[in-house]
């Protein structure tokens, strides 16, 4: 069925498109910005006011001091060792409960269940939690606070119970029959087969440990054991840049210490951006799983 | 799902002799639970002591409902309050439509390539953590940043926003809009998706235009999936997380940007007044578990969908 395009129907749409293209330079701008301050000469960079549409000179200098500032280093292995470790603690732990509460025929799964949900609604607040972790657990400062008491997110687990739900239970039976225990199903079949529903998950809890910061700032004291979150919390918001630009002369210093915040911005994200075009429709598909009614 | 059962000495033996193995897995996921949600629960209690460290949970002196009294006679009681519900409405009025704007506007473009390029680039925010989020924000809106210098063509004053007190929930909400409204819209497009497309000839056959469609098809045809949202959405009200808030504000915007959850990491982390800011975040977790099972309930009533 064609329909001839009234007049205000052409008008719409082009100012739709004309909105669409002013929110996409509003998402993009602020990104493109920071990578063009990164690579501006920074005495110059002080000095400009307002947008920039290119880089104002071409000056490597910020990244040279980023490399060698100490804590990033160091900021980067600490949040691969909790990214790596943490999202397979936390893939493990899950899929175990989603399996648990995705079978039929299991007993004790109504009580299970509710003892699981009731968390989701009700906690005891941060400061128990606080102490929790300080004082029963003695995981002040060690790298493991920042894995052991998120070991499983409630609402991603109710991601992961629908998707293994959705696995057919006639192949369990059969494997049942050929004398398949529960571990053999869920790690030989169940998983394998809802191998979409796990990519998502390990997305999920990935950019939770590479973003999460708050964590870090409650349990981690000494700072060779900073997460790079809070590295970058400590270089973006208490201005604390002077002290790593040593060997450049006072007025220069400020500048650089300015565009280096840009350019440890780009070497903290960039491991997201990168991924993230590949992987987006995994992203998008465990917000339709989460949707459907579970 | 997750049907009620007969516990019978029979269904006990049966269950066991299937699902031992199963229950042995769940050993760690329990132990999880146990140790870092209701081991917190149970510490909770501290709300109604004077506690002490040394002394420990179950050593420290019972004082009822001191800590709670002390709270709600406090002058910080009325600003904090004020300061959640205020941020949590204008979140809701500004934020709660936006998505939904941008989910039609989506459907509406006719170049489905270009459509899919503007949904992965309003997706990207989401993930771009927090910490940058803010670090950037702080830079833009300082007294020589991008967006003072933009708003000072217009005569603004070149100031640092973030010191202003009448700025902070407005920097707060928009650039929440800017970091959520692509994510936001997911939902909506996969209800939009959903709309029969036969309504749309049917009502165009009626001689319904464009503008008529969208009122009377489209509206209606996602409205389950608004009032769902906008349901749950209410059910956090109290609810202000203050991990960004935290990040953003500075004592001289306390008077408008410090909430409840803020309040209980200043006075608990900050200034280690254990059990009196255990009592601010329990009074504050129980109006919240109120909130959601008096949403979740209207929400079951009125569309038949829920949390749970």
């Amino acid at each position: 069925m064609v329909i001839k395009k009234t007049p205000q129907r052409r008008i719409f749409e082009i100012c739709n498109i004309i909105i669409m293209l002013a929110l996409v330079v509003v998402t993009l701008y602020p990104m493109i910005y920071i990578i063009f301050a990164s690579f501006s000469v920074p005495i110059e960079f002080l000095a400009h006011r307002g947008l920039l549409f290119r880089p104002l000179g071409f000056d490597t200098i910020a990244y040279e001091k980023a490399f060698t500032h100490p804590l990033l280093l160091s900021g980067y292995g600490n949040t691969l060792f909790v990214v790596i470790v943490g999202v397979c603690v936390n893939i493990l732990l899950t899929s175990i409960a989603a399996y648990f509460l995705s079978r039929e025929n299991v007993l004790w799964q109504r009580p299970i269940a509710f003892f699981i949900i009731f968390t989701m609604y009700f906690s005891g607040g941060i400061i128990p939690m606080y102490l929790t972790v300080t004082q029963d657990f003695n995981l002040q400062d060690s790298l493991w606070s920042l894995i052991l008491p998120v070991a499983i997110n409630t609402f991603n687990l109710m991601i992961m119970r629908t998707g293994l739900a959705a696995v057919p239970a006639s192949l369990e039976e059969s494997a049942r029959i050929d004398g398949a225990g529960h571990f053999t199903i869920l790690f030989r079949i169940v998983l394998p087969l809802a191998m979409p529903t796990v990519a998502v998950m390990i997305l999920y809890y990935g950019v939770f440990h590479w973003n999460s910061w708050f964590n870090a700032s409650l349990f981690i004291l000494s700072p060779d054991k900073y997460p790079l979150q809070l590295v970058l919390r400590q270089i973006l918001l208490s201005n604390d840049t002077a002290s790593m630009t040593g060997g450049v002369d006072a007025g220069s210093q400020l500048a650089v210490s300015e565009t280096l915040k840009y350019a440890i911005i780009i070497i903290a994200t960039v491991p997201i951006l990168c991924v993230y075009p590949f992987l987006q429709r995994y992203f998008v598909k465990g917000v339709m799983i989460g949707a459907v009614k579970g | 799902m997750y049907a009620a059962k007969k516990y019978t000495k029979k269904a006990i033996r049966q269950d066991w002799h299937r699902n031992w193995a199963l229950y042995l897995l769940m050993i760690p996921v329990l132990l999880f639970y146990l140790c870092f949600c209701y081991k917190p629960m149970y510490g909770a209690i501290i709300a109604f002591k004077d506690y002490d460290p040394v002394m420990g949970i179950l050593g420290s002196d019972w004082v009822g409902l001191k800590n709670f009294t002390d709270f709600f006679q406090s002058s910080d009681f009325v600003r904090v309050f004020r300061n959640t519900i205020k941020i949590s409405v204008l979140n809701i009025l500004f934020g709660f439509p936006a998505p939904i704007i941008l989910a039609l506007l989506i459907n509406e473009l006719e170049q489905k390539k270009f459509a899919k390029t503007v949904q992965t680039i309003t997706y990207m925010p989401h993930f771009i953590s927090l910490v940058v989020v803010c670090g950037l924000i702080k830079d833009f809106v300082s007294d020589s940043g991008v967006i003072t210098s933009i708003l000072g063509m217009f005569g603004f004053p070149q100031v640092n926003m973030l010191q202003e007190p009448g700025m902070f929930v407005p920097i707060y909400i928009i650039s929440g809009i800017w970091q959520e409204i692509g994510w936001g819209s997911i939902i909506y497009l996969a209800a939009l998706a959903g709309v029969d497309q036969q309504l749309y000839e049917a009502a165009s056959i009626d001689g319904a235009g464009r503008l008529r469609q969208t009122f009377s098809v489209t509206l209606p045809g996602i409205m389950p999936t608004i009032v769902t949202m906008f349901i749950l959405k209410l059910g956090t009200i109290m609810n202000v997380g203050f991990e960004k808030i935290i990040l953003l504000y500075d004592p001289i915007t306390y008077e408008t940007a410090d909430v409840i959850s803020s309040y209980v990491y200043r006075k608990g982390i900050v200034d280690s007044d254990y059990g009196f800011s255990t009592a601010v975040g329990l009074f504050n977790s129980v109006i919240n578990f109120a909130l959601i099972i008096i949403s979740n309930t209207i929400s079951r009533r009125v569309n038949d969908t829920s949390l749970w």
